[in-house]
């Protein structure tokens, strides 16, 4: 394999690890949002997956910026060029919704709005960082002056775009309504795993939807055609997608006899990840050789050999060092029930 | 302004602001790991309540310094997408490490704040280890990377500006990576005794206290102090280091800094003064003769180059001069009132089992602004005296900068959201001392004291 094939596999992995961490994160500070009043245990259960892990789930977003300077640093400049504005709306956003969520903890009696700013924020994270999808598929970027300028017109006016961010918000429900309802589960609180279930059968057809929604749109708009034609070829991987998508929407519905409740919400979570996953890697395949289409390619783009090297030792020595450290993490708070049980800290 | 005027107020802008919450980050975690200690070791449960109390505080602050740090993080390549082309292909290296440093201080942090109850002694005195050595090691990794822009090293590059001969191991261990570092992270401890220090402090000045109360802030003071005293002899020793540093790679910014425009031996230290770049000389300023040349060398013959050696385009912005005098004075200034209250209490307090006058006590609470105008002054020094050059040498700040439009208004928004965001903290970190008062987490712990 080449070295930029192997970068580039490393950095899909890394923006599929953020999306799912982030979909999930960003997902369970709305749930939090939503059932602050209502019922009280779901919304325990969302706050109690959040506190200890969004600070991780940040970390994997700087990472993957990281790891995109660090192997394409050309590509990072044309990018940043592009996307000035939305990505540095997106950090405020960020800025707003983590130290709104660190700070309704120590702050009772504002809590609740807090907690309202920090879901409305959150969610909004997801569908701003979507666009840039369309965005890389060269549809709303133009050289002007020798610069890659963002036609505002075009994006704000385009219906693929609004269909893009329709699939992250209800990805964003979908994939955390899923996990809460496991980690429901795991903790022993099936009223809360209830809620969460019904959510994600309510949400999981919507993704799919939107999905489709958002295809349709880029093919009637026309605007991205390489990649539709590129996309027809990896049919193959989006059907393995799609029928993953099947089992874990049925394992929502298979009886457990360990339960009162029905479902799998453990099987349900794992294919559906399989299936972003799979859908990830022939989106991303569809997309190559090109980062930004058309002139910014993987190829024209790569950062040098040396430096790729020393980050690729660094990469196999930091997680043999952090592994350890992750292991003992997800034992604390995600499998102990005692920790997940018991009231507030 | 110009965009790239924009960009500059901008980026200095965020870090200002990021920088108050990372040194707390690292300063306070050092500080909770000595209470922890004290903790095990004198088995006096107000160490404990201690580090209860400032761990409360400190996830509270995280909840902006990881924001802040994400916003300069990623604004590093918005704002200077010329930069970043080059740090990528050179010292992407300490950024990467940075990020499994967050990674351990995250996890750690996050299991010694939320499970703390479910660890042994030995796995929460571990945990808080990890947090603090996580700190340290992002203050390190990053100031690898403004070293490097300082003394850039393993590479070179063509007329074209494209780059060849790479070494990203020469690049992060450049000329100036130890004196760098290492001070960095040392006036970070120093800032970290110093604002316990002034908290503390500012707490004894209050009445109506009980016994206990004051015996738990004079031991958070004692503590602080000597902290404040070590890493401010240990500041002294390396910023002079640093110094050393600047005479043997940067010396235009050497000369800026202290207004020398001549070459010359046995040249003098100014302290003070406005620097006239027209006139070529500094006004109002106190000259101590030698000075300056003994400190680069330790002979007066030593000859310190002046500004007029290199072209007047590229000289930093003269106002370096003051950044610098109020770096070195704030350094000093903690020094002395650390090195006066300890000789205070022990020739004084310790024998006639008195209290600390209020005079030393305000001069204490003055402290934590002091170590936050030398942290801030530094980095402005450092950074505004590397001008017109952002990789010195080899990449001007003019080629660096985004071309993007609306720098300005986001940079308005930006505004708004450090002067929120620092006000909300504020609030939020009062109300939250006011509605848990100390008392009733000395009770918790049995009520009982070691003083
Ligand atoms: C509480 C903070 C603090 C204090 C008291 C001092 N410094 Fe400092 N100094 C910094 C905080 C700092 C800093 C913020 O950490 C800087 C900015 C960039 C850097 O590398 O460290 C810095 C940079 C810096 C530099 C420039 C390095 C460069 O740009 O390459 C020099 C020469 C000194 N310092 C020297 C001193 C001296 C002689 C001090 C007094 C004894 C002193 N510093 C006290
Ligand atoms: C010398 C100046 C700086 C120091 C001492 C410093 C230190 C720190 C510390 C202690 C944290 C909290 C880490 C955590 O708890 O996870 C932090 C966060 C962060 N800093 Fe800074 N920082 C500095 C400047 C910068 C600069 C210039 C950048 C970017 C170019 C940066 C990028 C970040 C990022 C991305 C985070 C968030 C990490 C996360 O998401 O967990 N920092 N910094
Ligand atoms: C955290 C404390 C820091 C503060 C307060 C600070 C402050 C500033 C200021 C005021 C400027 C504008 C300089 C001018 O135009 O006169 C600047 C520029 C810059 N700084 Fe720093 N800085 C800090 C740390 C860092 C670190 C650790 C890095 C390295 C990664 C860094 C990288 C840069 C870059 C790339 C620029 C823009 C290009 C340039 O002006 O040279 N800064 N900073």
């Amino acid at each position: 394999m080449h070295e930029e094939s192997i970068a580039i596999l490393i950095l899909w992995a890394l923006v599929f690890a953020y999306s799912i961490l982030g979909s999930i994160d960003f997902g369970t500070g709305f749930w939090s949002m939503i059932y602050m009043k209502r019922n009280s245990t779901a919304g325990d259960i969302a706050n109690r997956y959040l506190s200890p892990t969004w600070e991780l789930t940040n970390t994997f977003l700087v990472f993957v910026v990281v790891a995109f300077i660090g192997f394409f640093p050309n590509a990072a400049y044309s990018l940043a060029t592009a996307m000035f504005v939305p990505v540095t709306l997106i950090l405020a956003l960020i800025a707003v919704r983590s130290s709104f969520m660190v700070f309704s903890h120590s702050f009772p009696s504002s809590e609740q709005q807090l907690r309202f700013i920090a879901g409305i924020t959150g969610l909004l994270v997801p569908a701003l960082l979507i666009t840039v999808l369309p965005v890389t598929e060269g549809s709303f970027v133009q050289m002007i002056g020798g610069k890659e300028t963002l036609m505002y017109k075009q994006l704000l006016s385009s219906p693929s775009v609004y269909s893009y961010m329709l699939f992250g918000l209800t990805s964003a429900l979908f994939l955390s309504a899923l996990f809460l309802a496991d980690f429901s589960r795991e903790r022993g609180d099936e009223k809360a795993y209830r809620i969460y279930r019904i959510n994600a059968i309510i949400l999981g057809p919507a993704t799919l939807l939107s999905a489709v929604i958002a295809l349709v749109s880029v093919s009637i708009q026309g605007n991205a055609r390489w990649l539709l034609s590129n996309l027809a070829d990896e049919i193959l991987w989006f059907a393995v997608s799609l029928g993953l998508f099947v089992i874990g929407y049925a394992a929502l519905w298979w009886s457990n006899k360990g339960y009162k409740e029905l479902g799998w919400p453990r099987v349900a979570v794992l294919s559906v990840v399989a299936q972003y996953a799979f859908a990830s890697y022939a989106y991303g395949k569809a997309h190559l050789p090109y980062i930004i289409f058309p002139d910014v390619t993987m190829y024209t783009s790569f950062t040098q050999k040396t430096t790729f090297y020393s980050l690729l030792i660094l990469y196999a020595v930091g997680i043999a060092i952090l592994l350890p450290g992750f292991i003992m993490f997800w034992n604390l708070f995600l499998k102990d029930r005692t920790f997940a049980g018991d009231k507030k800290e | 302004m110009d965009t790239v005027t924009l960009s500059r107020s901008f980026f200095g802008t965020s870090l200002a602001f990021h920088i108050i919450f990372a040194t707390l980050g690292i300063g306070l975690s050092l500080m909770i790991l000595l209470m922890e200690v004290l903790y095990q070791w004198k088995k006096d449960p107000d160490y404990a309540v201690m580090a209860k109390r400032w761990t409360k505080a400190f996830a509270i602050l995280l909840g902006v310094a990881i924001p802040t740090g994400t916003i300069v993080g990623v604004q590093l390549a918005l704002l200077w997408p010329g930069f970043v082309k080059i740090v990528g292909q050179v010292i992407s290296v300490p950024f990467q490490i940075e990020i499994f440093a967050f990674f351990l201080e995250a996890l750690f942090m996050s299991i010694y704040v939320y499970a703390a109850d479910k660890l042994s002694p030995f796995m929460r005195l571990l945990s808080v280890f990890f947090v603090m050595l996580g700190a340290t090691a992002s203050a390190v990794l990053i100031t690898a990377a403004n070293t490097w822009m300082n003394t850039p090293a393993g590479f070179s590059m063509r007329e074209d500006g494209t780059i060849f001969n790479v070494n990203p191991w020469e690049a992060f261990f450049n000329p100036s990576f130890f004196s760098g570092s290492f001070h960095v992270v040392i006036t970070a401890y120093l800032s970290g005794g110093a604002v316990i220090a002034a908290i503390a402090g500012y707490k004894l000045l209050k009445r109506n206290q009980t016994a206990h109360e004051i015996a738990y802030h004079k031991k958070g003071l004692m503590l602080a102090l000597v902290v404040t005293l070590i890493s401010g002899l240990i500041m002294g020793m390396s910023g002079h280091e640093s110094a050393i540093n600047l005479y043997e790679h940067s010396p235009e910014k050497l000369a800026a800094a202290e207004g020398v425009f001549e070459t010359t031996s046995h040249a003098p230290l100014t302290i003070g003064g406005i620097v006239d770049p027209d006139t070529q000389e500094v006004k109002y300023g106190l000259e101590i003769p030698w000075a300056l040349s003994i400190l680069a060398d330790w002979k007066p013959s030593t000859v310190v180059k002046g500004l007029e050696e290199f072209p007047r385009e590229t000289w930093p912005p003269a106002y370096t001069h003051l950044f610098f005098n109020l770096m070195v004075f704030a350094g000093m200034l903690q020094l002395a009132i650390a090195a006066i209250a300890l000789a205070y209490w022990y020739l004084i307090a310790r024998k006639r089992n008195a209290q600390f006058p209020s005079w030393l006590l305000s001069a204490i609470v003055a402290l934590g602004p002091l170590a936050f105008i030398g942290i801030e002054t530094g980095w402005i020094f450092s950074c505004s005296g590397r001008q017109p050059w952002t990789i010195y040498q080899f990449q001007r700040t003019t080629e660096a900068a985004t071309q993007a439009d609306y720098v300005g208004p986001l940079f308005f928004v930006f505004i708004c959201l450090y002067v929120f965001l620092g006000v909300l903290t504020v609030i939020v970190l009062r109300t939250f001392f006011r509605r848990n008062p100390l008392n009733r987490d000395l009770k918790a712990y049995g009520g009982k004291s070691n003083a």
